[in-house]
C-alpha cells in the first residue's frame, strides 16, 4: 500500500498554563488516506481539536508547542517546516473549517470579496476570473442565486449558509485534505444533515481526504470510513467504522457507545470525570473510570496498541499478551 | 397525575416590535411565540422541542412572566398569573423555578455554592442561618452531591456537577414546577444522562412538573412523558413521547426525526431531508409556515403529479418569487429544470403546458408573467394556516393533510 496522505505519528503538543504543563496531545498516531473520511472523536478535553490544529501548527504559539512526533503529509514532515514553508500548505493543500462560521468570516467585507481573495491567494487568476470561480464555488456549496448573493455581507446569511460560505473558502485552494472541526455542532439538526451530505458529495467529486473532528457518535456513524477515539490526550482505539461500532474493544469506546440513546441501558453514563490535564493518571488514562481495570492498568504508560480485528486496534491491556478479554468483549486477534 | 393541570398555557403570544427609521417607529413584529397552548401536570415532564429561532426559549420566559406576554394567558394551579397581586406573584416565583443551559454563568464565582443555594431562601424570608444550612445540606444530598460540598466554590465543580448545583438552587424553595431550558446542551454526552435521570427521579419523588426545553430530540425522548414540537412560534405537533417518535403526524416532526444522525453506520442516508432554512420570523410564509420546506406539501387538485414533481415545481416557483433564479447560469429550459430537479416533462399535460410557458417567460425576462402562470400551482398550504387537530386519542398535529 502506498503511503497515506496524512500520517500523524506519536504527536505531542503541550501548553504552558498557570496550573502547569498540559499535555493536550500526548503521543497520538493516526492516518488519513486520500478520499477517506476519518472521524476524530472524543469528549471535551480529549485533545481532538489540538491534535488537528497541530497538523498545520494553528495552535497558539505563545503558550503551546509541538514537542514531539511527526506529521507526514504527502511525504513531507510538516513539523520540520519553517513557518513560511508551512504557509504553502495551509489553505492550499490542507484547509480547515471550524465550528463557528461567524468567527471565520469578516463582517465588513462582502462574502464575494472574501471568497475572491482566497481564490486569488491560491490561484493565479485576474479579478473577474476569480469572481467567476467564486460564484462557481458558492453555487457548488448550495448558496441559492450565488451570482447575486456574492455581493451580500455575511450578516445577511443564516448560520447554515455561513458555514456553506466557509466551506466554499476552504475549497478555493482545491485542498487534498480538509480538516473540519465540529463544523455542524453549532447548526440545527436539519441543517447539519444538509451540510454532511454536501461534504460527502464534494469529497466524492474531488477525492480529498477528510479529517472530521466531532463529539457526536451519530455523526461519526453517518460519515466515517475510519474512526479514531481520543481520551485525555491519548488515542484509545482506531478502527474501520462498522467494526468499531459493532465490536468496540476499548472499555472507553464501549462506555461512550452505551451513552447513546437506544444503546446500553437507559441513562447510561460514564462515572467519574475526565482527569486533571496537568496531572493525568499513570497507566491507562481511563483506568480510574473503567469497570474492567486490573492491576496492570494502573501503572506505567498508556498500554500499547493491540490488534483486535482487521485494521482495528485498541490501547488496552485486556488485549495485550498477558490477558484474556472478559466475556462479551471481542476476541483477541493475532495478526 | 391529577386532572387539574399545574400549568395551563393558552394561546400564549409574544410579539416583539421591530423599529426602524429615524423616529424608531414600530414597522413590524417578530412573532416569536404566536399562540401556543399546552398543559403541564404535576409529576410529568413535558418537552418543548424545535430548532433555533422557533421560539421555545421565549415561550419559557414568557410563561414564567419574566417577560410579559403580548397575548394569551397562563394559569398556575388554576389562577391566572397576569392577574396576580404582588404577594401572589412572589409565591408564583417561588413555586415555578427555572434552570438554564450554561451552569458556568449561573453562579457568583466568589460565593460558595452553599451561599448561592441559600440565596433564594433569604430572598423569600428565611434568614435563620442554621436552618438555611440544614435545607441546603438536604437539597445537595437529594441531587446527588454531599452536604460538605456547600463550602466549596463553583470552580471546584465539573460542568455536570455545576448543573446539579443549579438544580439544587432551583429546588431549594420546594417548587411545584421546574422549567429547564437546554439543561444538558453544554454537557458531554457521557454525563448528559446523569442530569436527565436526576430530573426523572425528581419528577417521581417530588411529584414535580417539569417543562424541558431542548433542540435535541434524543434528550427529550429519554425523559419526557409528552412532547410539543415548535416551528416558527407555533406548536405543530403534540403527543405522548413514544407515539410522537414512532408515528409522527406532522411532516416537520418527521423531517426533524429523520435528520438525527442514526448511531448505526449501516443505516446511512436514505431519509427525508428537509431543504432550505427556517424562514425569517419577521416575515413568515403565508398559510402553514412550514409549506416552503414541506416534503408532503399538498398539490392543487386540478392536476396529477408524480412523486416529487410537485415539490420541485413549488421550489421553482418559490425561488422565482424570491427572485433567486440565476438565468445567466441556467440559460436554457433544460438547465433550469435540472437546477430545480423538475422532470423534463411533467406527467400532467395541462401542468406541463403551463410550466413550459412559464419557463419561456423566465428565460425571456418576464418574471411577473411567469409568476402569474405558476399561480395555477398554488398549494392549499399557502392559503390556510391549519390549527392543531387531534389525529388520535392523545396526539394532535397542525397539518392540512389531517383536516381534509
Amino acid at each position: 500500500m502506498s503511503d497515506p496522505l496524512l500520517s500523524v505519528r506519536d504527536l505531542r503538543t503541550e501548553f504552558d498554563t498557570d496550573a502547569g504543563v498540559v499535555r493536550a496531545v500526548d503521543g497520538a498516531s493516526f492516518d488519513v488516506e486520500a478520499g477517506e473520511t476519518v472521524c476524530l472523536v472524543g469528549e471535551s478535553g480529549s485533545g481532538k481539536t489540538v491534535a488537528c490544529e497541530s497538523i498545520t501548527r494553528l495552535i497558539p504559539t505563545d503558550s503551546g508547542s509541538i514537542t514531539g512526533g511527526e506529521v507526514r503529509f504527502d511525504g513531507t514532515d510538516l513539523t520540520e517546516l519553517s513557518g513560511s514553508a508551512l504557509t504553502e500548505y495551509r489553505g492550499n493543500r490542507i484547509a480547515h473549517v471550524f465550528q463557528n462560521p461567524q468567527g471565520a468570516l469578516d463582517d465588513v467585507y462582502t462574502v464575494g470579496e472574501q471568497v475572491v481573495e482566497t481564490v486569488r491567494a491560491h490561484r493565479d487568476l485576474d479579478r473577474s476570473a476569480a469572481r467567476e470561480e467564486a460564484i462557481d464555488l458558492l453555487d457548488r456549496v448550495g448558496i441559492p442565486d450565488a451570482a447575486d448573493r456574492i455581493d451580500d455581507y455575511p450578516h445577511s446569511f443564516s448560520g447554515g449558509m455561513k458555514q456553506r460560505v466557509v466551506l466554499a473558502i476552504a475549497l478555493a485552494g482545491d485542498p487534498d485534505l480538509l480538516i473540519a472541526d465540529e463544523p455542524t455542532t453549532a447548526l440545527d439538526v436539519t441543517i447539519q444533515a444538509q451540510i454532511l451530505r454536501l461534504l460527502g458529495e464534494i469529497q466524492d467529486e474531488r477525492g480529498m481526504g477528510l479529517l472530521f473532528v466531532t463529539h457526536d457518535l451519530g455523526v461519526v456513524a453517518e460519515i466515517a470510513d475510519r474512526v479514531v477515539v481520543m481520551y485525555a490526550g491519548k488515542v484509545m482505539e482506531t478502527g474501520e467504522v462498522y467494526e468499531l461500532f459493532e465490536n468496540p474493544a476499548h472499555p472507553y469506546t464501549r462506555a461512550l457507545l452505551d451513552c447513546l440513546p437506544g444503546h446500553g441501558q437507559a441513562f447510561d453514563t460514564i462515572d467519574g470525570t475526565t482527569p486533571d490535564p496537568t496531572d493525568p493518571p499513570d497507566g491507562c488514562r481511563f483506568h480510574p473510570r473503567c469497570d474492567h481495570a486490573v492491576e496492570d492498568c494502573r501503572a506505567g504508560e498508556q498500554p500499547a496498541f493491540a490488534p483486535v480485528g482487521d485494521d482495528h486496534d485498541a490501547a488496552c491491556v485486556l488485549y495485550g499478551d498477558d490477558h484474556q478479554p472478559p466475556l462479551s468483549f471481542p476476541e483477541k486477534h493475532d495478526d | 397525575m391529577t386532572d387539574e393541570p399545574l400549568l395551563s398555557v393558552r394561546d400564549l403570544e409574544k410579539h416583539y416590535p421591530v423599529r426602524s427609521g429615524l423616529l424608531r417607529r414600530v414597522t413590524d413584529h417578530v412573532k416569536a411565540v404566536d399562540g401556543i397552548s399546552f398543559d403541564v401536570h404535576a409529576g410529568e415532564v413535558v418537552g418543548l422541542v424545535g430548532e433555533s429561532g422557533c421560539g421555545k426559549s421565549t415561550a419559557a420566559t414568557t410563561l414564567l412572566h419574566l417577560e410579559e406576554p403580548t397575548g394569551g394567558s397562563v394559569q398556575f394551579r388554576g389562577e391566572t398569573v397576569a392577574d396576580q397581586s404582588r404577594s401572589e406573584r412572589k409565591a408564583f416565583r417561588r413555586n415555578a423555578q427555572v434552570v438554564f443551559q450554561d451552569p458556568d454563568s449561573a453562579f457568583d464565582p466568589q460565593a460558595t455554592v452553599g451561599e448561592s443555594i441559600a440565596d433564594p431562601l433569604a430572598t423569600h424570608g428565611l434568614r435563620d442561618e442554621q436552618r438555611q444550612r440544614e435545607i441546603v445540606a438536604d437539597v445537595l444530598e437529594r441531587i446527588g452531591l454531599s452536604a460538605d460540598d456547600a463550602d466549596r466554590y463553583p470552580h471546584e465543580f465539573s460542568g455536570g456537577q455545576k448543573q446539579r448545583v443549579a438544580l439544587a438552587r432551583a429546588l431549594v424553595l420546594d417548587p411545584d414546577l421546574l422549567v429547564a431550558d437546554e439543561p444538558v446542551s453544554a454537557l458531554d454526552v457521557s454525563i448528559q444522562a446523569d442530569i436527565l435521570s436526576l430530573l426523572a427521579d425528581l419528577r417521581d419523588e417530588l411529584d414535580l412538573g417539569i417543562l424541558l426545553i431542548s433542540h435535541d430530540l434524543d434528550v427529550v425522548r429519554q425523559i419526557c412523558d409528552r412532547v410539543a414540537v415548535m416551528y416558527l412560534g407555533e406548536i405543530v405537533e403534540m403527543g405522548p413521547t413514544e407515539a410522537l417518535f414512532e408515528n409522527p403526524q406532522h411532516p416537520y416532526t418527521e423531517g426533524l426525526l429523520a435528520a438525527i444522525p442514526d448511531p448505526d453506520p449501516r443505516n446511512r442516508g436514505g431519509t427525508v431531508e428537509l431543504r432550505g432554512d427556517v424562514p425569517d420570523p419577521i416575515d413568515p410564509p403565508s398559510g402553514c409556515s412550514f409549506h416552503p420546506r414541506c416534503p408532503q406539501v399538498i398539490p392543487p387538485e386540478e392536476y396529477e403529479f408524480a412523486d416529487g414533481e410537485y415539490r420541485a415545481l413549488l421550489d421553482f416557483r418559490l425561488a422565482l418569487r424570491e427572485d433567486d433564479i440565476d438565468t445567466a447560469r441556467h440559460d436554457t429550459a433544460t438547465a433550469l429544470r435540472e437546477a430545480y430537479e423538475v422532470p423534463e416533462t411533467l406527467t400532467d399535460d395541462d401542468a406541463e403546458a403551463i410550466l413550459d410557458g412559464a419557463i419561456d417567460d423566465v428565460l425571456g425576462g418576464d418574471r411577473e408573467r411567469a409568476l402569474d402562470r405558476l399561480g395555477a400551482f398554488a398549494t392549499p398550504c399557502e392559503r390556510d394556516n391549519p390549527a392543531l387537530q387531534s389525529t388520535s386519542e392523545r396526539q394532535s398535529a397542525a397539518c392540512l393533510r389531517h383536516t381534509r
